[in-house]
């Protein structure tokens, strides 16, 4: 596990070295031209729209970040031949991906909290001041994150057994369907074949649910966000995550480096 | 006699390919060797013959599809092993935004080092290899040369029993190649076991204590750099001078610059042809052994195999 955090520390060094955590003057300057126009265009829901432009921002950024550089955390590595002289150490195969993968979460987090932070003081200067309600804001953020943490290890799993753009197509693919789980689930039982009503059921819990991190409105309108739908998404992200960074170990375990 | 370092039985690597990659193509075929502890022990073999397979292999970045192989009396699968072995990669490359001192840093925590004893040894390494003035600089400004030395310097960190070298001279300049040899001799006055590829073949005769010769992934030879030559010694060289002219049927065999002839001739008909020679007048200047060098037996060996490549395909046809 220690080795693992050696990789991690050297990912989030990585990440802040090759600037990636610049994105972060691009939402500063969004945040400021919404803070602008949002007094002058929408008098009495500044809150609901600072709100939600920000937590889209800040899940759009976390998004790009997460598939682009959880695509890239192993196939960069095999690619450049980085791991070779790695991989001689005593270091197990799954402690490295675990490692990166926990260097891409550490940075995602850093990314996020900043983001928030910007939000936050956005808010102060529009509302002047912040309501106990505003905490599900913080809330919305800790979801956003715990999506960007599912979609990192999904990219981890794809691109350890295929190419990197089709790793970003799989998992960017499995997100958008992953927005619709609900919807599988709740198919209208006439049109369909008892077989095909099992399959769709059984596909709607296998796939990742991601419409449950959704909580973009409830923040929006500082309405609270039930205890037990925090508890679900954090221990749903924990195992789903575990399950997919098993399943990468195991594809990675057996690969042949180039 | 102490354990062998490395231990390799019957090694096979094939690679599938074609579209369903339903054929194979075999990298390494059955190899069996061992590198005894101590040794400075040197893979040789054209491009593509399998040395860089075979360190792989002993590496875990490929795994063998047949055949096993033990490290310090340990499977290669134990990663525990890693512990005790040094390793440089074929043209290695590593992360960029790193400078020369974090980088080896950032290895020697893998190895549970204290932060006194890191720090210590990365000085020491970087001192070591020529870098200490570069320690500051990201590897991303390194020429070629440099990264071999920063490689160099990762593999031996640690103080590693084994150390595995692939190609550790390519893309040094005579200086670097000369400090390389100076370290490889210096680890195995250590008493440290050295085994390291190359197609450098004076590198292999100057520095290893035995080498294995490897061509189209099959083990051609193993020995001491002299023995495995003497295998392939054959005739003797007879310098003579004459003036003048004479018919002795050996003078069309020799080769001429000016006065001087340059005679080979087989070792049981030497007394013979010196006789005839000096019956014809000449002046017998020297007389020596011929000894085909490691470069000769090397290259009949490439010669041979691309013969029998040829000759399959031939038949394929």
């Amino acid at each position: 596990m220690k080795r693992a955090g050696v990789v991690a520390w050297n990912t989030f060094r990585e990440a802040v070295r090759d600037r990636v955590l610049y994105n972060l003057v691009f939402f500063a300057l969004l945040m400021m031209a919404a803070a602008v126009a949002v007094g002058q265009i929408s008098i009495g829901i500044e809150q609901t729209v600072i709100v939600s432009l920000g937590l889209s921002a800040i899940s759009a950024i976390g998004l790009l970040i997460s598939v682009f550089l959880g695509v890239a955390l192993v196939s960069k590595e095999m690619d450049k031949r980085t791991l070779y002289a790695l991989l001689a150490k005593p270091v197990r195969r799954w402690e490295f991906l675990l490692g990166k993968f926990g260097g891409l979460v550490l940075t995602l987090a850093v990314n996020t909290a900043a983001m928030a932070a910007g939000l936050l003081l956005v808010m102060i200067y529009v509302k002047h001041t912040l309501e106990r309600s505003d905490a599900a804001v913080l809330v919305a953020v800790y979801f956003i994150l715990l999506k960007l943490a599912l979609i990192v290890a999904l990219a981890l799993l794809f691109s350890c057994f295929t190419t990197p753009l089709l790793a970003i197509l799989f998992t960017v693919g499995l997100y958008i369907v992953g927005l619709y789980v609900q919807e599988l689930r709740n198919l209208p039982v006439q049109v369909m074949s008892p077989a095909m009503l099992a399959f769709t059921k059984w596909l709607s819990y296998v796939l990742p649910n991601f419409e449950n991190y959704n909580v973009m409105a409830m923040a929006a309108h500082g309405r609270a966000v039930p205890g037990a739908l925090i508890l679900q998404n954090s221990l749903y992200t924990v195992v789903y995550c575990a399950i997919v960074l098993t399943a990468a170990a195991a594809v990675f375990s057996r690969r042949n480096l180039k | 006699m102490p354990d062998p370092a490395i231990e390799i039985e019957n090694l096979t690597k094939e690679y599938p390919f074609g579209f369903l990659h339903l054929k194979k193509k075999t990298s390494l075929e059955g190899l069996s060797m061992q590198v005894e502890t101590g040794e400075v022990f040197g893979f040789i073999g054209p491009n593509g013959a399998g040395k860089s397979t075979t360190i792989k292999l002993l590496m875990r970045l490929i795994f063998p599809t047949a055949g096993s192989a033990r490290i310090l009396g340990k499977p290669i699968s134990d990663v525990e092993m890693h512990r005790d072995i040094g390793y440089l990669p074929e043209q290695p490359y590593f992360y960029d935004y790193l400078t020369a001192a974090e980088l080896l840093d950032y290895f020697a925590r893998f190895h549970d080092l204290t932060a006194a004893d890191r720090k210590d040894r990365v000085e020491r390494l970087l001192k070591k290899v020529g870098l200490e003035t570069a320690r500051k600089i990201q590897l991303r400004k390194y020429s070629k040369g440099m990264l071999q030395r920063v490689g160099l310097a990762q593999a031996i960190l640690h103080d590693p029993k084994v150390v595995i070298l692939d190609e550790p001279m390519s893309g040094l300049d005579p200086v670097g190649r000369r400090e390389v040899r100076d370290i490889i001799l210096e680890l195995k006055r250590d008493g440290k076991t050295v085994m390291f590829s190359t197609h450098i073949l004076s590198d292999a005769e100057m520095l290893c204590d035995r080498v294995g010769v490897i061509v189209g992934g099959k083990l051609r030879g193993v020995g001491a750099p002299g023995t495995l030559v003497d295998m392939k010694t054959q005739g003797m060289e007879i310098l003579f001078e004459l003036r003048g002219t004479s018919n002795s049927p050996l003078l069309s065999k020799a080769t001429r610059t000016g006065d001087r002839y340059q005679l080979q001739v087989a070792e049981e008909e030497l007394y013979a042809a010196i006789e005839q020679l000096r019956g014809a007048g000449a002046r017998i200047l020297s007389v020596a052994q011929v000894k085909a060098t490691l470069e000769e037996f090397f290259m009949n060996l490439v010669e041979e195999d691309r013969a029998q490549a040829s000759a399959v395909e031939v038949s394929g046809k």
